[in-house]
């Protein structure tokens, strides 16, 4: 089973003053892969990054101000900031085979299992 | 001898800096409010002398599927966000995201045009314009000196 866990150590700290929120994710595993789910709401699709680095998948995104001009805030339930979440996947990944879709301020992850590496037979000489 | 009036003065008065003590934690706590519990969608809401803006973060629901109305100074914004769908052999690890129907009531001081309220919907992001009448809009009165 695939266990699939946030980076609870984050020790940098980001050069810019902008809050940084951590998106809320589903993570579905079948038998094929790993289907993961991020509502990034207000995030930019050209800034957005996934990587996968030494099992570390990095999402991470900024997002613009939906701010209005001339007008002025008088009730604010979210705030403007930018978007970055770490998690750690065990189960070797296709890497190849990532396939990621922003759509309506919804990321979708699809990340397909590796195909198990076939039982190499070592031959043993006789010395 | 001279009386002192009570809590005048710029004597040193342990008792009076107690009260003064109490008062600000008192107005301290009179501000604190248990925050609501955080409800889907999330809404900022700016106002100008022409109206209001309110955006709001609806990630995952397609534009068609919202169903906004305008009635008087009351916006009302209504839609479901479906659930992921499931394969049989799936097995959910984590579930963070809110899924299922809402609605959201918004009161406005003013009343809306609703035949110019306009709404946009990019990145997951809702924003509403909406305009004030042009007969309820606030008139600037020039005063002239006579």
């Amino acid at each position: 089973m695939t266990e699939i866990q946030t980076d609870e150590t984050v020790p940098t700290e980001a050069t810019r003053t902008e809050p940084v929120f951590t998106p809320p994710c589903d993570i579905i595993e079948t038998t094929a892969g790993v289907q993961m789910v991020l509502d990034m709401p207000g995030a930019d699709p050209d800034s957005l990054e996934v990587t996968l680095d030494n099992r570390v998948l990095r999402i991470s995104a900024r997002s613009a101000s939906s701010e209005p001009q001339g007008y002025a805030l008088v009730h604010a339930e979210y705030r403007d900031g930018n978007y970055e979440r770490r998690f750690t996947v065990s189960e070797p990944i296709d890497t190849a085979k990532i396939e990621a879709v922003f759509k309506d301020g919804v990321l979708r992850l699809i990340l397909p299992k590796a195909a198990p590496s076939p039982a190499a037979k070592i031959s043993v000489k006789a010395a | 001898m001279l009386h002192r009036v009570e809590n005048t003065g710029r004597w040193f008065d342990p008792m009076r800096q107690m009260r003064f003590a109490q008062r600000d934690m008192g107005r301290l706590f009179d501000n604190l409010r248990l925050a609501a519990l955080p409800e889907f969608p999330l809404m900022n809401i700016w106002t100008g002398p022409d109206g209001a803006v309110v955006t709001a973060e609806i990630p995952g629901v397609a534009p068609e599927d919202l169903d906004i109305a305008v009635h008087q100074n009351t916006v009302t914004l209504r839609g479901s966000r479906p659930a992921e769908p499931l394969a049989e052999d799936s097995v959910i690890h984590r579930q963070e995201r809110v899924t299922g129907a809402f609605v959201r009531n918004l009161i406005l001081p003013f009343r809306v045009d609703g035949d110019h309220a306009t709404a946009k919907f990019r990145n997951g992001v809702l924003r509403l314009d909406l305009p004030r009448p042009e007969a309820d809009k606030p008139h600037k009165i020039t005063v002239s000196r006579s």
